[in-house]
């Protein structure tokens, strides 16, 4: 690390990300900081930093994905790093490699760096033990998925200036969401109010005391919010009776311009993607002036390569 | 195993401990001919047999070797994760002399010549007694009834249907009528399986760790079908492992309307809660999941006022193969033989329940509702019995585990209470050194 770097950039002590649980309020911060140089890398004509350059990064991805899984890629080569992408499909594992063997055979590559998702809470977790370097958790299960969380982050406190004192509703398919459990913590610790809203039956056991306000009837929860976070519907895991129909849960719980004027004037619409467009919003709320959904994207490259870059710290020989 | 000509055993200057009639005081205890001669007070004015071996106990206490009811083995199909003989070492290093076996095992015992199998190789290679229990249903497929009384006679001392619920009422209801008339006792895992659907507690910490839940009603509904069935069919019914302050009530009111049923809790559901995961360990992923410190508490409560019967260890040797996955794709289970005494010691040492209840809930009740001539000190009951220093501490290190898989909860757990001595018909075969 080059002397002329801000202090801030030792604070993250971690050697690891696996989630947003444990993180201290000013790590996080740090972390939107260090996106913020990112950002300037990224919209530069050579977008290329050596922090990484000599180091490898494995992409492992257990579940498809092309946003994250690309967004990770190039954040890591525009720090430097040698990528490789390795998507395992899950009928593959069922033949009988476990997850420990894919993590020995992993470490005999010598990765620096592992970003990994699952479709199992906790994967993330057992692979981080089994590992000799740093693990990035990009979504486990129903668990967490950090960077999703740190990229909304960034997002609103450009738009906003702060996250603190904002009031945010998370709204939709919350019991399925890692997505909503990493906001939830992050939000919560940079000191925002924090609403879901949702019908019961996608919201899990005890969300009451899991430091959010809870509505059932989006009008009413929209009402007074700065941020309206929509989730996918995961329609692939509605086969319990969650809800009866698409077009019911788009009638009450689809954000169209009449819900949203419920919200604060000047409210921003937020989604990480990929949407249903018609299931959980409409398309003119999508793609109108108060989304900043595209954008999301964007902030998403810096998030990632302020996480790497802020993990290479630890990374050994150095 | 019972025919024996070992050398008369005299356990001297011990406090002996004899649930069955509310003995507890400074003693000895003789053994002879597999049997035993006289234990308490009233040995003590017995001259010792002619060449008895005397061994002095040094003021431990010598109590029934344990009965653990509800153990799984690997043997058949799955030995690499235990065998009859490893499960019988662990079992003996625990001071337990009856294992009484489940019957989820490769291929299931549900015929009467794998029960004959089991006891067969259980009198060639295991340490201390086995007491096999046949499976409810064929291949444990919760409709087809079992041949209850030609496995009864083989061998079989109850019947369950494993760690599956029997889903249908109707089935159940036709078992408890037909085991009824054989007086076999059903041994029930009580969880309805639609509702279960999780894979631990339902509650705030599932739902922050993004696990599906296991919500208590799954057990509380399916113990309350069951005792309107036994109401019905006037069946013999053991519920074997509940985890639930309200499963604790219902089986109470089942007693108070004098239905014929008892209820069994594992050792984990006693010690462990469900904030022992962690991050997402598996070795403490069972079934019934661990429920929270009010329910744990309640459990215990149960045991100390005698609406649960009966502490096991529920062990179920699993290997890296079925646990170290994914929480949501790992196995249940957790070992527990060697452990079983010493964990249980844990709730006297913390003033939840008096040693007298605790060493019954693992000796004598599990022999009477089984019907095991077992869990005694009288004379004439078989010599099956445990030396104990209930204070002496250790560690449980994994390198010292003697079952064939490592699954312990109680991984480098510190427990103060260690068996000394097992003797099972009259011979040692463990000794703590």
């Amino acid at each position: 690390m080059s002397a002329n770097e801000p202090r801030r950039h030792d604070l993250f002590p971690h050697r690891h990300l696996l989630g947003i649980e444990g993180l201290q309020p000013h790590e996080i911060l740090g972390l939107l900081d260090r996106a913020e140089d990112a950002i300037e890398v990224s919209r530069q004509v050579e977008k290329k930093k050596s922090v990484l350059r000599g180091r490898t990064q494995i992409n492992l991805f257990f579940e498809a994905s092309t946003r994250t899984q690309s967004s990770f890629e190039l954040a890591g080569k525009r720090l430097g790093a040698d990528v490789m992408n390795m998507s395992v499909s899950s009928s593959s594992v069922k033949k009988g490699e476990t997850l420990i063997d894919t993590a020995a055979t992993l470490n005999a590559m010598h990765p620096d760096l592992l970003v990994v998702r699952h479709h199992a809470a906790g994967a993330v977790h057992l692979l981080a033990r089994k590992v000799g370097c740093s693990v990035v958790n990009a979504g486990d299960g129903a668990h967490e998925h950090p960077t999703q969380a740190l990229l909304d982050a960034l997002t609103i406190r450009r738009h906003k200036g702060t996250v603190s004192r904002l009031t945010i509703a998370i709204c939709g398919d919350i019991l399925h969401s890692r997505v909503a459990r990493s906001n939830i913590i992050l939000l919560n610790a940079l000191g925002a109010r924090v609403r879901v809203i949702a019908p019961s039956t996608l919201l899990p056991g005890g969300i009451e005391r899991m430091g959010v306000e809870v509505f059932r009837d989006m009008k009413e929860g929209l009402k007074g919010v700065d941020i309206v976070m929509m989730l996918r519907l995961q329609r692939e895991r509605m086969n319990g009776a969650f809800i009866p129909s698409v077009r019911e849960y788009y009638r009450y719980y689809g954000l169209d311009a009449e819900k949203l004027s419920y919200a604060n004037e000047g409210a921003l619409v937020m989604h990480p993607g990929p949407m249903n467009r018609g299931v959980e919003i409409d398309p003119a709320v999508a793609d109108g002036p108060q989304s900043l959904i595209r954008e999301q994207v964007e902030m998403g490259v810096a998030v990632r390569m302020a996480v790497l870059e802020a993990l290479s710290a630890h990374l050994p020989n150095q | 195993m019972a025919k024996d000509t070992a050398t008369p055993l005299v356990l001297t200057n011990a406090r002996v401990i004899d649930p069955a009639r509310g003995l507890d005081a400074a003693g000895s205890v003789i053994l002879q001919d597999g049997l035993i001669l006289a234990a308490g007070p009233e040995a003590l004015n017995q001259g010792a047999p002619d060449g008895a071996e005397i061994i002095d106990c040094g003021g431990a206490i010598v109590a029934p070797g344990l009965i653990d009811m509800g153990v799984s083995v690997g043997e058949p199909g799955h030995e690499h994760r235990e065998t009859l003989a490893s499960a019988s070492e662990a079992a003996a290093a625990g001071g337990i002399t009856t294992i009484v076996t489940m019957p989820e095992t490769d291929p299931i015992i549900d015929d009467p010549a794998l029960v004959d199998f089991i006891l067969r190789r259980a009198r060639d290679t295991a340490i201390v007694n086995v007491k096999p229990m046949a499976a409810l249903t064929k291949g444990l497929n919760g409709t087809d009834m079992t041949e209850i009384g030609l496995l009864q006679e083989a061998g079989a001392v109850a019947f369950t249907n494993g760690h599956k619920s029997v889903r249908n009422a109707q089935i159940m209801r036709r078992i408890l009528t037909y085991a009824r008339d054989f007086g076999a006792l059903v041994v029930h895992h009580p969880e309805d399986p639609d509702l279960a659907g999780g894979t631990m507690n339902a509650g705030l910490n599932a739902s922050w760790k993004g696990l599906s839940g296991v919500p208590r009603e799954a057990e509380i509904i399916m113990v309350e079908r069951d005792l309107r069935l036994v109401a019905m069919t006037k069946g013999n019914y053991h519920a074997s492992l509940i985890s639930t302050s309200d499963a604790a009530e219902a089986i109470q009111g089942g007693k108070d309307r004098g239905l014929n049923v008892t209820a069994g809790v594992s050792i984990n559901h006693l010690t462990q809660n469900e904030n022992d995961i962690g991050p997402y360990r598996t070795f403490f992923k069972m079934s019934p999941p661990l429920r929270d410190e009010d329910d744990r508490n309640a459990m215990i409560k149960a045991v100390a006022d005698g609406t649960v019967d009966i502490i096991c260890s529920n062990h179920d040797p699993q290997d890296v193969e079925t646990k170290r996955h994914p929480w949501a794709e790992a196995e249940d289970g957790a070992i527990g033989l060697e452990t079983l005494l010493a964990a249980a010691l844990r709730l006297y040492h913390a003033g939840d329940i008096g040693l007298q209840p605790l060493l019954a809930a693992m000796t004598i009740n599990p022999a009477k509702r089984l019907g095991l001539d077992a869990g005694r000190l009288s004379a004439g009951a078989p010599a099956d019995v445990t030396v104990f220093d209930p204070d002496r501490p250790w560690v449980l290190e994994k390198s010292a585990i003697r079952s064939r898989s490592k699954n312990s909860p109680f991984e480098d757990a510190r427990f103060s209470g260690r068996v000394l001595r097992t003797i099972v018909a009259g011979r040692t075969v463990y000794t703590y050194s």
